[in-house]
């Protein structure tokens, strides 16, 4: 079976007109991926309604005058800040742990597309969990004020719209960063907390307390979330974000490209 | 056709895959086979680029794999039929694979009617499947993009008997139109009914290939006669060399022919011959009984 005389068909190339598997549609399997599963479909629904929940308890308990656009859309932005990282865990884990990295690979080998469609697809999640928040939080807004005489004010500005959109993609990718660096849901969920907390309580100590807007995201991100950013604080935040998520992505896609993907 | 060149894998001081070497002919099913743990998986991961080679390569159809455009069109893969997300319903499975390669969603239904997996089972989720339905999903996702070649790592584990002679059909049609395949098991009764070559597999090397037909040859005859002296008289007296087993008959170590041929000679009257006197199973358990995992009882 191993004679090295050429049969008819030996020379037979793959057919010239396959051609490479469009990036578009690697981004669209991705995100297909991210809720065709029971548990991919409950962590999306989970965030939607969730995202509702938060409004919807502050339009019947809050005071009058905090029923404003601003505050419906950060009580969002809590939830949303806990579980978007979980989902762009979970976007790369379940390759490893549900062991579908199998065919996922063979069917496009060239892992850098993958990473990259990961990347697009976390960000495209990311985006759509924003934009669901602030149309929540305006219809809010309207109930607040038809309901309950509520402060109803719209100040929020450009700026509100790309503060929130920023601090909830930088999770979302944090969490992608993450999940690439340990390929195990368990261990990057776990770590994707612990490593803010930890962080939060070792800055507290007076002496480094000066290195928190550099090294501490939860100081780094804190004006996002009050709108209140300055010059400095964007350098903040982008230092603390290229340490904290630029870093561990490129770690985790050097991972990617190289790890061996096994079954058992 | 696949051409594996001096693959080999290293992990640390341990060597899993040392310098293997073979060729798939187009219109071949090819069956690869060895005892658990002696790398076979680790090889056809290779040949697919999930594990990176610490030597050597392999092409398929003449191209490297991870060289391939959209490979699933080519090749069909099936590693392991448990590696799908268990949240997934059948048809979903089918229907990434689809996207991913550009098919339409009538080849997802056309694969699942392939393989026989019902309406009903196509909407249940891969985590309530049996190992059976596990690997005729998987079956039918290495044939979605209508490939040249299979590589299919333990496809009949966890099929009944039925099971088993449903892929040996499936995979000889696939063959007779000029298809590749190369199968791995380390039961050699699968690969008995399903293959026609053989590459066996023993502690990371090869220890034997070629035709299942010469294999069996290799192995000797074994015949049977009613007249059990006179077949003695007449295998002695054309100088072969041969046994007799516990249940009378002799295993003759020459092929049938020559077997035959002294019978005839002698007239003796012979109530069975056939190949494999001593057994693929024996050869097989002997050729890799320095690496079994269990010393082999003679």
């Amino acid at each position: 079976m191993t004679s090295q005389v050429a049969t008819p068909s030996a020379g037979r190339r793959p057919a010239p007109e396959i051609a490479r598997v469009p990036f578009a549609r690697l981004v669209k399997v991705e995100l297909r991926k991210s809720y065709d599963t029971r548990a991919g479909f409950w962590l999306l629904t989970t965030i939607g309604v969730i995202s509702a929940l938060a409004v919807v308890i502050l339009l019947f308990v809050g005071k009058t005058q905090d029923l404003t656009y601003d505050n419906f859309t950060a009580a969002t932005g809590i939830p949303q800040g806990i579980l978007l990282p979980v989902l762009g865990i979970l976007l790369v884990t379940s390759e490893w742990t549900q062991r579908t990295g199998l065919v996922t690979f063979t069917l496009e080998p060239n892992r850098w597309r993958i990473a990259a469609a990961k990347v697009v697809a976390a960000v495209a999640l990311g985006l759509i969990a924003v934009v669901l928040a602030y149309a929540v939080a305006a219809l809010a807004n309207l109930a607040g004020m038809a309901l309950r005489d509520g402060s109803g004010s719209w100040t929020f500005g450009i700026d509100g719209f790309t503060d929130i959109t920023i601090l909830q993609l930088l999770g979302i990718l944090g969490g992608l960063a993450f999940g690439m660096v340990l390929l195990n849901s368990a261990a990057a969920i776990v770590l994707s907390f612990a490593v803010p907390t930890v962080l939060a309580i070792v800055f507290a100590w007076n002496k480094i307390a000066s290195a928190a807007p550099w090294l501490d995201p939860s100081t780094a991100q804190g004006p996002l979330q009050t709108h209140d950013m300055t010059g400095e604080d964007w350098v903040h935040l982008l230092v603390n974000s290229v340490i904290w998520v630029g870093l561990p992505l490129a770690l985790g896609i050097w991972r990617l490209l190289r790890s061996e993907v096994k079954s058992a | 056709m696949i051409v594996v060149e001096q693959l080999t894998k290293r992990y640390g001081a341990y060597t899993a895959v040392d310098h293997v070497s073979f060729t798939v002919e187009p219109g071949s099913v090819t069956g690869f086979l060895g005892p658990n743990g002696a790398g076979k998986s680790t090889t056809m991961r290779m040949m697919v680029g999930l594990t990176p080679p610490s030597g050597g390569a392999s092409t398929i159809l003449g191209v490297p794999y991870h060289e391939l455009n959209n490979p699933g069109r080519t090749v069909g893969v099936l590693l392991d039929a448990s590696a799908q997300h268990a949240g997934r319903t059948g048809r979903e499975v089918l229907r990434l694979g689809a996207m991913v390669m550009g098919l339409p969603d009538d080849r997802v239904e056309e694969m699942l009617t392939l393989v026989g997996l019902n309406e009903d089972e196509a909407k249940r989720r891969v985590g309530n499947y049996s190992l059976g339905m596990r690997q005729r999903l998987g079956i039918a996702h290495a044939l979605l993009g209508d490939p040249e070649v299979l590589i299919l790592d333990e496809p009949a584990n966890g099929l009944d008997p039925a099971g088993i002679r449903w892929m040996r059909g499936l995979l000889r049609g696939f063959a007779e139109r000029g298809g590749t395949v190369l199968l791995s098991s380390h039961l050699i009764h699968e690969i008995e009914v399903i293959a026609d070559e053989l590459v066996v597999i023993g502690s990371g090397s090869i220890v034997a290939q070629g035709s299942k037909e010469s294999m069996l040859t290799a192995a000797g005859s074994l015949v049977r006669a009613l007249d059990r002296d006179a077949l003695h008289g007449a295998l002695d007296s054309a100088g072969l060399d041969f046994t007799s087993d516990a249940s009378g008959a002799f295993v003759v170590q020459a092929s049938t022919a020559q077997v035959g041929t002294a019978a005839l000679a002698g007239g003796v009257v012979l109530t069975e011959l056939r190949n494999g006197g001593s057994g693929l199973e024996d050869m097989f358990l002997e050729l890799t009984a320095a690496d079994a995992r269990e010393e082999v009882l003679s």
